[in-house]
């Protein structure tokens, strides 16, 4: 195919702008976030031609596939390529991507460097985007571990606080969750003979023993579960968020987090259909533990980071629920769940950026209570963000887990009456991420006349976050638009579950 | 009895390194410069290196009436000759500056150096027990001379004669362990060996023996319970011995492990726990004590322990489903490979860190990258190597090679302590790449006696060489992987 270039380019472009970053001289620092700019304008735009070669009506199928065979000692080939569930990952990362740049031009965190940090930037976006395009076990693992360093360097270096513990935590704890999960990778491979996803996807995997089904099940959902994070597996992000630069934030909830998700409609679900019938109702269990935990800390919680830190562990919940249902309208919402989240919280996370940037802190204590007042339209998008990552009806984070809801009144498992009680809990869920959300507006928004007053938006946030503000809209009044791409994929998924149904 | 064949283009890879030590001595006495012998020296690496590789399959002094030869060369010795002979190489580059300043004198530092390396091309070919073991002397008594040559060290005695202490001791235990198999057996060469093997199940005086042999291998390759000297000897030796005991020294004693373990591949119920256990033990100790060291030298002499417990896991997994073979041997080799480049990697920036700053432990690191950048960003890319991170691929990969063999054979506690221990590692690798990049609180600074060396740019090749074969082996980990199917 003519195409086939695109997407190793999408992963040669950034990665050759690192080893620009690393390369460059000092002088180079004076552009650095230019170049970074620049960079991820063309990844953007590979992106987009990507989307204009993705055949919608075939995207239950591998597209634009290349292969290469690397490692055969190993079994690993370096093999990539687009479908309907992860090309949009792909377009949300180059988008959160493209907005960090962006955003990072006049705001690298403290204390600047702009080569190393841009540099980091991209490396990142390599990890991120291989992940979601890597159609090999073992590809996939390295991926998925390329991130870790330049997320470490980012939290300890252009961090706040107790930046070093949180960044230590933070790759302690995902990178045991990843040894974890390649154990299980390596069940698959040895019992199998193969680390092809696709074929294992279509019947390889299930081939496996249900004993071996269930440890290579166990091993990697824990280790993705980390990376999720599920509960109680989250307790490195509230901190990692809290000491994050702006942009590793953004990152970090709208693209890293999503890696896991991905990872288990991606591997566990079509891979290991047995094991997954079987341990859905405790996943399902674990998700609405989740989505209650994270609505109540984040009631609790003194620091706007924070808040939004345990928002993400409920939200994530949802897509785990809609994960364990195992039915296409479930996993549809966890994947739209997944983009809408990246999104609502990426913006989120920039506001919040924002707010530190002026004031200096996050903690509620420190905050002025007038935002509306002093700085009426950082309060309007901080309130826009935060309405939507409640789930108001008509923007993109209502039907992530309105459709999470709708699938688990109508789960492919036996356990019809027990995901309806989770039904019931995971709905509470919604009414109390409400009150979070409502409170924080009251607390920093509402508060008596200004004393000082803030500046507002600036045009290059302006510049940065509307892509995300017009999609959150646009996504909300038109969710067919990605459903469109995700159901035929979805679809296949669930073929491969419904033949381990009893 | 006939006379022996000698076929010396076969041998040619040991006698060219051993001739070579004595002609680098020479050249030192003639010239009275000890860049000349270390040029000496690296010729015959050099010209070593490509002999070896043509000497692959062939096999010499052969007994003729049966045929059994003494010095056979298989593909897996050439591997592991190979590693020997790149390695020592880059030692002698890393030694450079410790020779043009005096700190070691040249010609007696090369001539050991290469005298003990002729021992370790030797090891890998060896058919039986007694040559094996003497061949293990032949790496080991030239070290205790090399980590007492530094001259103005007091603490370089010391940590000789511990090391000579514990290699007596270890000795003379494998010697008896010899005695006992040949008591119960009859036979020391290893194909005999490996045929009583087949035939009869352990005895317990068999067991007791081949225990015992192990135990010197236990002490060459640093693996913990017989790790206690090696922090010490490292530390008191220079950065260039301490790299070539971490790396040459423990390659010989992986070649004799491999030797031991195939010959008794029938009593694998035997060892095989023993080196389990062993791999498991030093996994974790190695890792565990290194979070707590301060001093570079020492943290490497500590993560090296560690990292000799990931080699040996795959031979620890050896079970009634995994045999003994290439499942295995590649795995070894191909950790033992990259372990190597990554390895004398770190060793060579701080050999050249210590002579250029003075530096020593770990807060001498601190804001490496302003004042080196390069240094500090190869040192952080090896480490991260060591670690299993990427960038640094190629030590991901060997490790994951490595985690496949307990994995197939269902030794899950093996796996899981694997994984806990890689885990822990990376705690303490971070702890200095973290201080490479901090910006250094004590402007420049009391404690570096800045650029006093002269600047050797030898030294700094050793890295570029090192950085050169870590991001080779990370593009194309084949070559480390699949290095014996290609000999």
């Amino acid at each position: 195919m003519t195409s086939s270039w695109l997407l190793p380019a999408l992963l040669v472009v950034p990665l050759l702008g690192a080893l620009a970053m690393l390369l460059a001289g000092r002088g180079a620092e004076r552009w650095a976030t230019w170049f970074g700019v620049g960079v991820q304008s063309a990844g953007l735009l590979l992106t987009l031609l990507v989307m204009a070669q993705f055949s919608q009506t075939q995207s239950g199928s591998m597209q634009m596939v290349v292969e290469h065979s690397w490692i055969p000692e190993l079994l690993v080939d370096f093999r990539i390529g687009v479908d309907g569930i992860s090309l949009p990952l792909v377009v949300l990362t180059s988008l959160l991507g493209w907005c960090a740049a962006v955003y990072a031009v006049r705001r690298v965190a403290e204390p600047g460097r702009a080569r190393a940090f841009v540099g980091l930037l991209l490396l990142l976006q390599v990890g991120m985007l291989g992940t979601f395009m890597a159609l090999d076990l073992i590809l996939f693992f390295l991926f998925f571990e390329v991130v870790l360093a330049p997320m470490w360097f980012l939290i300890a270096f252009w961090g706040s606080g107790e930046r070093r513990r949180s960044a230590n935590t933070f790759i302690l704890y995902t990178v045991l969750g990843s040894v974890v999960m390649l154990l299980g990778f390596l069940v698959v491979i040895v019992e199998t003979g193969s680390a092809d996803m696709v074929a294992l996807a279509n019947g390889l995997g299930a081939q496996m023993s249900t004993s071996a089904q269930l440890t290579a099940a166990l091993l990697i959902l824990g280790g993705l579960a980390v990376k999720t994070p599920m509960w109680p597996l989250h307790t490195w992000l509230p901190d990692a968020h809290t000491a994050a630069p702006t942009v590793g934030s953004v990152l970090l909830a709208g693209v890293l987090l999503k890696m896991g998700t991905y990872g288990m409609v991606r591997i566990v679900v079509p891979t290991l259909p047995d094991a997954m019938v079987s341990i859905a109702p405790y996943l399902a269990a674990f998700a609405v533990i989740g989505i209650l935990y994270g609505a109540l800390a984040s009631y609790g919680q003194d620091d706007l980071k924070r808040v939004i830190a345990f928002s993400s562990v409920g939200h994530m919940g949802f897509v785990l629920l809609g994960i364990s249902t195992l039915s296409v309208v479930g996993i549809n919402a966890a994947l739209f769940g997944n983009i809408a989240h990246g999104l609502i919280t990426g913006l989120l996370f920039f506001v919040v950026g924002g707010i530190k940037q002026r004031t200096g802190s996050t903690a509620f204590a420190d905050l002025p209570r007038s935002l509306y007042a002093s700085a009426p339209r950082l309060g309007f998008l901080l309130g826009f963000a935060a309405v939507a990552s409640l789930g108001m009806p008509g923007l993109a984070g209502f039907w992530g887990e309105f459709l999470a809801l709708v699938g688990a009144y109508h789960p492919l498992v036996p356990e019809r009456l027990f995901y309806r009680v989770l039904l019931v809990l995971a709905a509470m869920g919604m009414v109390l991420a409400a009150a979070y959300f409502l409170k924080v507006l009251r607390r920093v928004g509402q508060g008596p006349a200004p004393e000082t007053l803030l500046d507002d938006v600036a045009t290059d946030e302006w510049l940065s976050w509307t892509p995300l503000v017009a999609l959150i809209v646009i996504l909300g009044v038109a969710p067919f638009l990605l459903l469109q791409v995700t159901e035929p994929a979805v679809r296949v998924v669930v073929e491969s579950v419904a033949g381990a149904l009893p | 009895m006939t006379i022996q064949s000698i076929d010396l283009l076969t041998l040619s890879p040991t006698l060219v390194v051993a001739v070579g030590a004595l002609l680098a001595l020479v050249a030192e006495l003639v010239t009275g410069r000890g860049q000349v012998a270390l040029g000496v020296g690296l010729t015959a690496l050099v010209v070593a290196t490509p002999l070896a590789v043509l000497a692959s399959g062939e096999q010499t002094l052969c007994n003729g009436a049966d045929a059994a030869c003494a010095y056979v060369v298989s593909p897996l010795a050439v591997a592991l000759q190979l590693i020997v002979l790149v390695s020592t190489a880059v030692v002698l580059l890393m030694a450079s500056g410790d020779v043009s300043d005096g700190t070691i004198p040249g010609g007696e530092f090369v001539f050991l150096i290469l005298c003990s390396a002729s021992g370790a091309v030797l090891v890998p070919a060896t058919t039986d027990l007694v040559t094996l073991i003497v061949a293990l002397e032949v790496v080991s008594l030239p070290t205790f001379a090399l980590v007492a040559l530094r001259r103005g060290e007091p603490r370089a005695a010391e940590a000789a004669l511990k090391a000579f202490i514990f290699s007596i001791v270890s000795v003379a235990v494998s010697l008896y362990g010899i005695s006992l198999l040949y008591g119960t057996t009859g036979v020391v060469s290893f194909e005999q060996l490996a045929a009583a093997a087949t035939l009869t199940d352990p005895t317990p005086l068999g067991t007791a023996g081949l225990v015992m042999v192990l135990a010197v291998i236990g002490f060459k390759i640093a693996a913990v319970p017989f790790h206690a000297w090696a922090p010490d000897t490292y530390q008191g030796a220079t950065a260039p011995v301490a790299a070539y005991l971490s790396v040459v020294s423990k390659t010989a004693g992986f070649a004799a492990l491999l030797l031991v373990t195939w010959t008794f591949a029938g009593w694998s119920e035997v060892w095989a726990p023993v080196v389990g256990v062993l791999a498991g033990l030093t996994m974790l100790i190695g890792n565990a004590v290194a979070l707590k060291q301060r001093h570079a030298v020492r943290l490497l002499a500590w993560s090296s322990i560690a990292q000799a417990g990931y080699i040996l896991v795959p031979l620890g997994a050896v079970t009634s489903s995994v045999v003994w073979g290439p499942e295995v041997t590649d795995a070894v080799i191909g950790y033992l490979v990259a372990y190597a480049a990554m390895n004398l990697g770190a060793f060579a920036v701080v050999s050249v860190v210590a002579r250029r700053d003075g530096a020593e432990s770990l807060a001498d690191y601190r804001g490496l990258a302003w004042r080196s950048p390069w240094l500090a960003v190869s040192l952080a890319f090896f480490l991260a190597s060591l670690a299993g991170l990427p960038p640094g691929l190629i030590g991901l990969l060997v490790k994951v090679r490595v985690l496949v063999v307990p994995v197939d054979a269902g030794l899950w506690w093996l796996a899981v302590v694997m994984a806990v221990a890689t885990v822990i590692g990376l705690a303490y690798y971070l702890v200095w790449a973290a201080l490479l990049f901090a910006r250094s609180e004590t402007a420049d600074d009391e404690g570096l006696t800045h650029r006093l060396a002269v600047r050797s740019w030898t030294s700094t090749v050793a890295v570029a060489v090192c950085v050169a074969l870590t991001v080779a082996f990370s593009l194309a980990p084949s070559l480390a992987l699949g290095l014996v199917d290609r000999l």
